[in-house]
C-alpha cells in the first residue's frame, strides 16, 4: 500500500487550491496539490472578464468601497448569502488584488486623460484623473453600482492563474499531476486525507494529511451544455457527499450565463456588455430596456438570462437548427477595442463560429455557467460536521454568493477564500497531529480497490457514457433556468432510476491503468448523485430566489425559505439524499432583506425583517459619531485573520 | 453542408502502460456534423468506437493549451480545429513530439513546463514582494508596459513551439521558445529586479538563446500568435551585450 504524507492536502490546482497551498507553505507547513492536469490548465484560466475589488481608482469607480461592494454582493445573492462571509470577502478583496499585483499579474492600468467608452449604446468621453495614472483600472459589470471589475485585457483568469502557479513553483510546492481523489478517508467526524487514483498507472495511493481541502471547482458538466471546462464534473463535491457526514449546501443554486455562443456553449465574457455591448432580438431590436429600464443589459446575470428566455418564448428569438437564440452586438465598440480588450471573444467567434464580431452579431443563449452550491463550510472554510475537511472556491458553499453570483466575484472569491481559508488551514495544521492509522487507511483503500475490480470484472452492464448523456439531458430539460413542480419531480424520479442503473456499469476496455472508460465509470455514479442533490433540492424549494426561478412559486419567500439547503448522503443504499435546512438569522444581518430592484417586488417578507430594520436604525441613531468602520463593527462584528484586518487605501480617500 | 461527409481519422495508437503494446496507426470513421471540431470528433470516437482512446481536453475553447497535437503534419490546438477545414475528409493525428508520451494522443507537457518554469525561475524576483503592505495603494505601472507584459504572457504552454523546434530535436536540453518568451516577459517587467547578468546565467549559452538556429517553427505554429521571432532576436541582442 503506497502512502504519501503531508500537512495539507489540496485537491484541485486552480486559483483557490494554489492560494491555500501557498498560505500553508508560507506558514511553514508542507502542502501537496493534486491536479487532474497541469495546474496552469485549470478552469480558473477561463475567467476572461475580471475580478471585483473596490479599488476605486478609475473615475467610474470613484466613491467605491467595501460597503458598496458588500451591498451589491448581498443584493446579487438575493439575500441568500452568508453576510459574515460576504463581509470578510469585500474587506479582503483589495488586498488580494494588490498581492497578486506584487506577484506579477499585469493588471490593466488607468491612463490619465480622456477616453471614449460606450455607455447605454452611446459613445461617451470620460476623463481619468492625473493622480490615478498607473493604478489598477476597472470596468463595468452586471449588478454593480460602480465600475469595480479589475482586469488584464481579456485574460484576467489566465494571468492570475499563471502568477499564482508561478508563485507556488517559486515556493517549491509540489503539484502531483494526473491524480484524481476518489474517496475521503475519515473516521468519527475527522478527515485524514484521500484515496487517490493515478490516471496514468491506475495505481491507488493514500494521501494522508492533517488538513484536506476540496478546491475542485464547479459541477457544470451535470448539464449537457455548459460554459464549464470538461473537467468541471463536481467530483470533489461528490467525494465529500459520499462521506455521509459532510453536507453540500444549496446545490440547487445554479447560474446560467446570458451570453454563451450557440451551439457549443463557450462563454463570451460579461465584459462584452460591461464595455457597452447590446442584446438584440430577431428584428435587431434592443429588448432589455423594456424589461429592465434601470440596469438594462447590465442587470444581474440571473435576471438577464430569464429576460432573454422570456423574450425567446414570445417568439422573438432567432431561429436556428440548434434552437432559438438572440444576438450579442459588440460591433459598436469598434475594432481597436475588441482586438485589445475582447480578443479572446474575437478568437472564439472566428474559430468556432467563423464570424468576425467587429462586423457581425454573435449568436448567444443563456447557458449553465456557475455552481453557487458546493461543500458547505463555516466562514473558516471547514466543514461544519467534519473536522480537517476544508473547501474553497467554486467547489465550496462558503456562501458569499447565495442564489446568484455577480460577474467578477468568482475569481475574486477564489483568491480571497484562498487567503482566508489558507490561514485557517494553517492554524489547523498547527493545532493537530498527523494521524496515521494504517488500519483505517486500508479500510478505505480496500473499498475503492474492490469497487474498481468489480467494474473491471463485470461482463455485461450499463455504459457510463450513455448514463451520463441521459443525466445531462434530464438536467437540461427539467432543472434549467425556469423550473416547476411537474418537471422537477419527473427529474427526481428519472435520476433515481439512473442512480440504480449506475450500480451496474460494465466496461468494454478492461484495463486498470490509464483508461478513459474506467475514469468515466468511476465518475458517472458520483455525478448522478450530485444531479440528484440539485434536482431534489430544487423540487423542495418552493419559492424563487436568485437563479432558482420557480414558475409555480414566482415570489421570493423570506418567511418560509430564508434558509440554506443542506444535502447529505448518509445511507450508501439510499435512493435520494437526505435534506436538512439551515436558517439564515435576519436578526444578525447587516443588510436585512429588501428588494433587488428588478421587475415587480413580490417578496413574502420574514417577520423579523421589520424588527431588524428598526434595530439597525436605533444602532445608527445611538452612535451618531461612528465612522463607517465603527458602524460596520456595531452592525456586524466578524472574525477575520489578523493579517487581513487593515483598512484599504484608495486614491483621493486615503484610508477612509 | 447538408450532404454529410464521412471523415476518416488516422490516429496513432500506443499505450506504454500495456506490456508488449506497439505503436500502430488506426483508422476510425466519423459522420461529420455541422461545426464539428476535432474535440467533438475524438469524443465521438471514444464513446462509440473505442473507449480506450487517450487524449487531453480541458477548456475546449482554445485557452488552456492542453490539446495540442500534430494535425495533418502541423502542431495545433485540436479543440478549435474545425473538421470542415479538411476538404478531403482525411485527418491524421499524432501526439506532440518532444514530450514524454502518456498514451495515444496524450503527452506529458506538464512535466516539461514545470521544469522550464523552474529553469527560468518564472516568477517576480523581488525581495520585497512578500512584505508589500497590502493595505496601501499598489505600485504604479505605465499602462503601456502592463499591456506589453500581457502580450508576452498570453502563452498557454501548449507545447506547439517545442514540437516545431528543429534545434530541440538536435539538442535535448534546449530551452525553446516557450522558455524564451517567459524570460522575455520577466525581463520586461519592472517588478522583476533581476539584472541582465542574471538572465545571462539562465540563457546565455547554446542550450539557451544562442543555440537557436532561427528556423522559427515557433513563430509559424504558435496558436496564440506570440511574437517569438522578435523576442528571441531581442533577447539574443540583449544577452550579447552582457560581457
Amino acid at each position: 500500500m503506497k502512502i504519501v504524507y503531508t500537512d495539507s492536502l489540496i485537491i484541485g490546482g486552480g486559483l483557490a487550491g494554489l492560494r491555500i497551498a501557498i498560505a500553508a507553505k508560507q506558514r511553514g507547513f508542507d502542502s501537496i496539490v493534486l491536479s487532474l492536469m497541469p495546474a496552469k490548465r485549470s478552469h480558473s484560466a477561463a475567467a476572461q472578464g475580471g475580478m471585483q475589488a473596490s479599488l476605486g481608482a478609475s473615475i467610474k469607480g470613484e466613491g467605491d468601497n467595501e460597503d458598496v461592494h458588500f451591498e451589491d454582493t448581498v443584493k446579487g445573492s438575493d439575500w441568500g448569502c452568508d453576510q459574515d462571509v460576504a463581509r470578510m470577502f469585500v474587506n479582503t478583496a483589495p488586498k488580494a488584488i494588490r498581492q497578486l499585483c506584487a506577484w506579477g499579474v499585469p493588471w490593466s492600468r488607468v491612463r490619465k486623460g480622456d477616453r471614449e467608452v460606450v455607455i447605454n449604446g452611446q459613445k461617451v468621453t470620460i476623463t481619468e484623473k492625473d493622480e490615478a495614472h498607473g493604478l489598477i483600472t476597472s470596468r463595468d459589470f452586471g449588478g454593480t453600482k460602480k465600475w469595480r471589475t479589475c482586469f488584464t485585457s481579456d485574460g484576467t483568469g489566465h494571468t492570475m492563474l499563471y502568477a499564482m502557479d508561478n508563485k507556488a513553483i517559486q515556493l517549491g510546492i509540489q503539484v502531483h499531476e494526473r491524480k484524481e481523489a476518489i474517496a475521503i478517508i475519515h473516521e468519527d467526524g475527522v478527515c485524514h486525507g484521500a484515496i487517490v487514483r493515478d490516471l496514468i498507472t491506475g495505481e491507488l495511493i493514500a494521501y494522508v494529511a492533517k488538513a484536506t481541502v476540496i478546491a475542485t471547482g464547479g459541477y457544470g458538466r451535470l448539464y449537457e451544455v455548459t460554459t464549464n471546462a470538461v473537467i468541471s464534473e463536481g467530483i470533489g463535491n461528490a467525494i465529500a457527499l459520499e462521506t455521509g457526514v459532510a453536507p453540500l449546501g444549496n446545490m440547487e443554486a445554479v447560474q446560467f450565463h446570458p451570453t454563451a455562443i450557440v451551439p457549443v456553449g463557450i462563454l463570451t465574457t460579461e465584459g462584452c456588455r460591461g464595455d457597452g455591448g447590446l442584446l438584440l432580438d430577431k428584428d435587431g431590436y434592443r429588448f432589455m430596456p423594456d424589461y429592465e429600464p434601470g440596469k438594462k443589459e447590465l442587470a444581474s446575470r440571473d435576471v438577464v438570462s430569464r429576460r432573454m428566455t422570456e423574450h425567446i418564448r414570445k417568439g422573438k428569438g432567432v431561429p436556428s437548427r440548434y434552437g432559438d437564440h438572440l444576438w450579442l452586438d459588440i460591433t459598436l465598440l469598434g475594432r481597436a477595442h475588441i482586438e485589445k480588450n475582447l480578443r479572446e471573444v474575437k478568437e472564439i467567434c472566428e474559430y468556432f463560429l467563423g464570424i468576425d464580431p467587429v462586423k457581425e452579431y454573435i449568436p448567444v443563449r443563456p447557458t449553465q455557467h456557475y455552481s453557487m452550491g458546493g461543500v458547505r463550510t463555516k466562514p473558516t472554510g471547514e466543514s461544519p460536521t467534519m473536522r480537517g475537511l476544508f473547501s474553497a472556491g467554486e467547489a465550496a458553499c462558503w456562501d458569499m454568493h447565495g442564489f446568484n453570483r455577480l460577474g467578477g466575484n468568482s475569481v475574486a472569491e477564489t483568491v480571497v477564500a484562498g487567503m482566508i481559508v489558507g490561514e485557517y488551514v494553517a492554524d489547523y495544521c498547527a493545532e493537530n497531529p498527523l494521524k496515521i492509522d494504517t488500519k483505517l487507511i486500508e479500510k478505505f483503500m480496500d473499498r475503492e480497490k474492490e469497487k474498481i475490480s468489480t467494474l473491471l470484472s463485470r461482463e455485461k452492464g450499463e455504459s457510463s457514457f450513455a448514463l451520463k448523456k441521459e443525466m445531462q439531458q434530464i438536467m437540461m430539460d427539467k432543472v434549467g433556468i425556469f423550473r416547476n413542480e411537474a418537471d422537477l419531480s419527473q427529474a427526481v424520479e428519472e435520476l433515481k432510476v439512473l442512480h440504480q442503473r449506475s450500480k451496474n456499469i460494465a466496461l468494454r476496455h478492461k484495463i486498470a491503468s490509464s483508461n478513459p472508460e474506467l475514469v468515466e465509470a468511476i465518475r458517472v455514479p458520483k455525478m448522478i448523485r450530485l444531479a440528484q442533490c440539485v434536482a431534489y433540492g430544487a423540487m423542495l424549494r418552493k419559492e424563487s430566489r436568485g437563479a432558482h426561478a420557480r414558475e409555480d412559486y414566482p415570489e421570493r419567500n423570506d418567511r418560509d425559505w430564508l434558509k440554506r439547503t443542506l444535502t447529505f448522503w448518509k445511507d450508501e443504499n439510499a435512493d435520494l439524499p437526505e435534506v436538512q435546512y439551515e436558517e439564515l438569522d435576519v436578526m444578525k444581518m447587516e443588510m436585512p432583506p429588501g428588494s433587488r430592484g428588478y421587475g415587480v417586488d413580490n417578496t413574502i417578507h420574514h417577520p423579523d425583517t421589520e424588527k431588524r430594520v428598526a434595530q439597525l436604525e436605533d444602532i445608527k441613531k445611538a452612535n451618531p459619531s461612528a465612522d463607517r468602520f465603527e458602524m460596520q463593527r456595531l452592525l456586524n462584528p466578524i472574525e477575520i485573520p489578523d493579517k487581513f484586518r487593515g483598512k484599504n487605501e484608495r486614491i483621493g480617500k486615503g484610508f477612509k | 453542408m447538408s450532404d454529410e461527409r464521412i471523415l476518416k481519422f488516422h490516429i496513432l495508437r500506443y499505450n506504454p502502460q500495456v506490456k508488449g503494446d506497439v505503436p500502430t496507426m488506426k483508422t476510425y470513421e466519423v459522420k461529420e456534423a455541422p461545426g464539428m471540431t476535432i474535440f467533438i470528433a475524438l469524443n465521438d470516437i471514444r464513446e462509440n468506437h473505442d473507449p480506450s482512446l487517450q487524449f487531453d481536453f480541458i477548456c475546449r475553447a482554445g485557452i488552456c493549451g492542453s490539446c495540442a497535437m500534430i494535425i495533418n503534419g502541423h502542431p495545433d490546438l485540436a479543440c478549435r480545429t474545425l473538421t470542415s477545414k479538411f476538404p478531403d475528409g482525411e485527418i491524421k493525428l499524432l501526439p506532440l513530439p518532444g514530450f514524454e508520451l502518456i498514451g495515444d494522443l496524450s503527452v506529458n507537457t506538464g512535466k516539461f513546463m514545470r521544469a522550464m518554469s523552474e529553469r527560468v525561475e518564472s516568477w517576480i524576483h523581488d525581495t520585497y514582494a512578500d512584505s508589500v503592505d497590502l493595505d496601501r495603494l499598489e505600485e504604479r505601472m505605465d499602462p503601456d508596459i502592463a499591456e506589453q507584459i500581457y502580450e508576452l504572457e498570453r502563452c498557454v504552454e501548449c507545447g506547439c513551439c517545442v514540437s516545431a523546434c528543429a534545434t530541440k530535436r538536435m539538442r535535448d536540453g534546449f530551452l525553446t521558445a516557450v522558455g524564451f518568451m517567459r524570460l522575455a516577459r520577466y525581463a520586461l517587467d519592472p517588478r522583476d529586479k533581476r539584472s541582465d547578468d542574471e538572465f545571462y546565467e539562465i540563457v546565455g549559452d547554446d542550450e539557451g538563446v544562442f543555440g537557436c538556429m532561427t528556423l522559427l517553427g515557433c513563430q509559424d505554429y504558435c496558436p496564440k500568435d506570440l511574437p517569438h521571432q522578435t523576442q528571441i532576436a531581442y533577447l539574443r541582442r540583449r544577452m550579447a551585450l552582457v560581457k
